[in-house]
């Protein structure tokens, strides 16, 4: 934290020429004149928001897919036979629901508003991920398929879907990139326990985004029998409206709980934002609440620029600096370079390292809805100490990410003359009373346990103030 | 056969049309730029020497959803040689082919290529190198309206891909909007050469059957006798991908020449048109052999 200059939203380099437009709408996005009005894109059907949205997907796919939503819309939507009734009374018994709202005593007094966490690290399995994965193994069990198969990054979403299959008696294979595989050992263990099989993809950096084709791949040759529990609100319909539904409890919880203790409605909601799933939960329930900002806080990872000549975004930012693209099913923002492939993308955190989001957060953003915002993998690392320090939480690293922004807030214009907060007990950054108000809700949405090996190694290769030596913990590794 | 007319664009390219008036159609695929561009130039030539009635070219994508492991190895050795759009329309314009060419990619390249949004531009680019049309294997026919219109406007053809899975609605939402020729995918998954010829592939040209356009099978197809079957069994053309693709890469491998490179592909086109003509000379005999 000896950066003088504010961080989270510093400087962008852009991607493309016209990157001017782009960070002006993320710049300033709640300014109604800077969000651009969406044109629809003409000869379009089906699960759009705004332009965004689509099903871009194999033939092969699309009457999995049509079922799918078929699906979706008699059992979740509109609750046949009791599905949502037993979705919600698996996630009270099996998930441990409702997760508290916690008064955040230390992180208030440091930044002088209440901070309330919306504890998702103590769903069961550690991470907000499980309310998909119970929702949509409950929904393969109904439409009658006898297999599920799941990518995952960090493993998160691979050891809910693992978990979600053992309790409801459903084989399960789970794709993950090489790369994921060796930094999240702890997750690839606790699915196989569950009986999941777990199968590593080689391909490209081997990590999210290659494991979501990989898995695409294996629906195609299986869709007659098998579901595909995508793990965010990615993808072609209905997955985005889908997860994004299962995921509300989220919010649907905090907002209740923030009218029971403090009185009202909070005048922030901060969630960090891979695919989006834990961002458009914790936000789905406050849309219609003008008052409450809602802020994506994605990874800034080291630099927020795109390095087209390697194919390399050393980032994962793509509402703040992508640009619309299609992937995966969706048209929606991308990390991609002037040609249209594809970058590959990075974080510290393993969750949040994709190239794309989902479609309904990059129309929120558009329409000036959600704000965005990038922190960077120091940052991030910074909170996970502060979490664990002073509140007793190890936050997951993602959700690092949006504790950090507490500290950061956003800094576009007032904030690059203010002073970054220095040591502990030093004044917090002016910038972030520029962006958030008195009362702000943070989504922890996983616990860190997982995160632990990284943690000790690029903490190690860091100097962050008031962390523990780790040195001691570096010679196993 | 109550042939029903597909529309009137149906045959958009003359040289599409041609392909298939005579015979059944051998339509081998390739990857742009795999290894490299003077090779892959090579090996494209080496299919027209071969027999091809129609080439299919890859322009490669960074996530290629619809490929199995042999093309996806493809994919990334050309994009590693340096393979863009851009060269990529001029490996069009330096080719010395005489047949229709094809472009296969995925549509965010065709969506983000040129200065406006939309495909037409990369439409309008692509008419002007000399190509014909386009299969596109994650733009389905509800997303595609666009492109069908681009493609009307520079007079190329659209090529859709049926499944296994396609019936009903879906099938005429997808005829309602094909020209040029449709794709029958041979069996479920993604490419790769198999083995044998799946029972999907017949009951898909059952159901085409009363649809009065070029049907091509492609997905597994590795080996003469399996396009003898697939003839036979009534589709209008072949398509090879992975079996020529598993040949640059094994002399990727083994550090074989260029040269030898394009022999060996030259001969395995000869046996697929040989064993094409085979089925279609027992489908004209009624002997399905
Ligand atoms: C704890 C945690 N938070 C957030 C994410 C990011 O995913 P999403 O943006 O879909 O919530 C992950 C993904 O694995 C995660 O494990």
């Amino acid at each position: 934290m000896s950066e003088p200059t504010p961080h989270s939203m510093s400087e962008t380099t852009s991607t493309t020429d016209d990157d001017e437009t782009q960070r002006s709408t993320a710049a300033d996005p709640a300014d109604p004149a800077a969000s651009a009005d969406p044109t629809p894109v003409p000869g379009e059907t089906g699960g759009k928001f705004g332009r965004y949205g689509g099903q871009y997907v194999p033939e092969a796919l699309m009457p999995a897919i049509e079922e799918l939503t078929d699906a979706y819309q008699r059992y979740v939507l509109e609750n046949e036979d009791g599905f949502m009734d037993e979705f919600r009374r698996r996630l009270r018994e099996f998930g441990g629901r409702p997760t508290p709202l916690q008064h955040a005593e230390r992180l208030s007094e440091r930044y002088d508003r209440d901070v309330y966490l919306k504890r998702e690290d103590l769903l069961h399995g550690g991470a907000h991920k499980l309310n998909n994965a119970l929702g949509q193994v409950l929904l393969a069990k109904y439409m009658g398929k006898d297999r599920v198969i799941a990518e995952t990054g960090a493993g998160q979403h691979g050891t809910a879907t693992a978990m979600a299959a053992a309790h409801l008696d459903m084989p399960c294979e789970v794709y993950m990139g090489e790369r994921d595989i060796n930094r999240q050992r702890p997750n690839v263990f606790r699915m196989t326990l569950n009986g999941a099989t777990v199968t590593p993809v080689t391909a490209g950096r081997g990590t999210l985004k290659e494991a979501i084709s990989e898995t695409m791949r294996d629906w195609a040759g299986s869709v007659e029998d098998t579901h595909y529990v995508i793990g965010s609100v990615v993808g072609p319909h209905p997955f985005p409206a889908m997860v994004r539904d299962f995921q509300s409890v989220v919010s649907e919880e905090a907002r209740r709980q923030a009218i029971e203790t403090i009185g009202e409605l909070p005048t922030d909601v901060v969630a960090c934002a891979g695919g989006g799933s834990n961002t458009m939960g914790s936000f789905a329930a406050f849309l219609d609440d003008e008052t409450v900002s809602l802020h994506a806080v994605e990874a800034g990872g080291a630099d927020l620029s795109i390095d087209e000549e390697a194919g390399v975004a050393p980032n994962s930012a793509s509402l703040y600096a992508g640009e619309e693209g299609v992937l995966h099913g969706a048209r929606t923002k991308l990390l991609q370079d002037a040609h249209g492939q594809i970058v590959e993308s990075h974080s510290v955190s393993a969750g949040l390292d994709y190239a794309g989001v989902g479609p309904e957060l990059a129309h929120l953003v558009d329409e000036g809805r959600v704000i965005p915002v990038a922190v960077d993998d120091d940052h991030a690392l910074e909170a996970f100490h502060l979490l664990s320090r002073t509140e007793g939480i190890i936050p997951a690293l993602e959700s690092a990410h949006a504790i950090a922004y507490l500290e950061a807030g956003t800094d576009t214009e007032a904030g690059t003359d203010s002073e970054a907060a220095g040591d502990d007990g030093g004044e917090p950054d002016a910038a972030a009373d520029d962006s958030l108000g008195e009362t702000v809700v943070v989504t922890v949405s996983g616990r860190g346990d997982k995160d632990l090996e990284s943690v000790i190694e690029e903490t190690a290769a860091r100097d962050i103030d008031g962390a523990p030596d780790m040195s001691a913990f570096t010679e196993g590794i | 056969m109550s042939n029903r007319a597909v529309s009137d664009r149906s045959g958009n390219s003359e040289a599409i049309a041609q392909a298939f008036a005579d015979g059944p159609a051998y339509i081998p695929y390739l990857a742009v730029g795999d290894p490299d561009y003077e090779s892959s130039l090579e090996y494209v030539e080496a299919l027209e020497r071969g027999g091809a009635d129609l080439i299919e070219l890859g322009l490669p994508f960074s996530e290629p959803i619809a490929e199995g492991p042999t093309i996806q190895g493809a994919v990334v050795r050309a994009l590693e040689g340096g393979m863009t759009p851009d060269r990529f329309f001029e490996f069009v314009e330096d080719l010395d082919v005489d047949v229709p060419l094809v472009c296969m990619t995925y549509y965010n390249l065709i969506y983000q290529w040129g200065e406006t949004e939309g495909p037409r531009p990369f439409v309008e680019r692509a008419a002007e190198a000399g190509l014909e049309g386009f299969v596109v294997p994650d733009l389905p026919a509800e997303e595609a309206d666009p492109l069908r219109e681009a493609c009307d406007e520079f007079g190329l053809d659209l090529v859709f891909i049926v499944a296994p899975t396609t019936e009903g609605d879906r099938l005429d939402r997808i005829m309602d909007r094909v020209s040029g020729y449709v794709y029958v995918q041979a069996r479920l998954g993604t490419t790769g050469a198999q083995d044998d010829v799946s029972d999907q592939t017949a009951a898909s040209l059952d159901r085409l059957r009363e649809y009065d356009v070029p049907k091509a099978v492609g997905f597994g197809i590795s080996a003469g006798d399996h396009a003898e079957r697939i003839v036979a069994g009534g589709a209008d053309g072949i398509i090879v991908g992975s079996a020529l693709v598993d040949i640059v890469a094994e002399g990727v491998e083994s550090n074989r020449s260029t040269a030898a490179v394009a022999d060996r592909l030259e001969a395995i086109s000869r046996e697929l048109v040989a064993g094409a003509e085979r089925g279609s000379r027992a489908r004209s005999t009624g002997d399905p052999s």
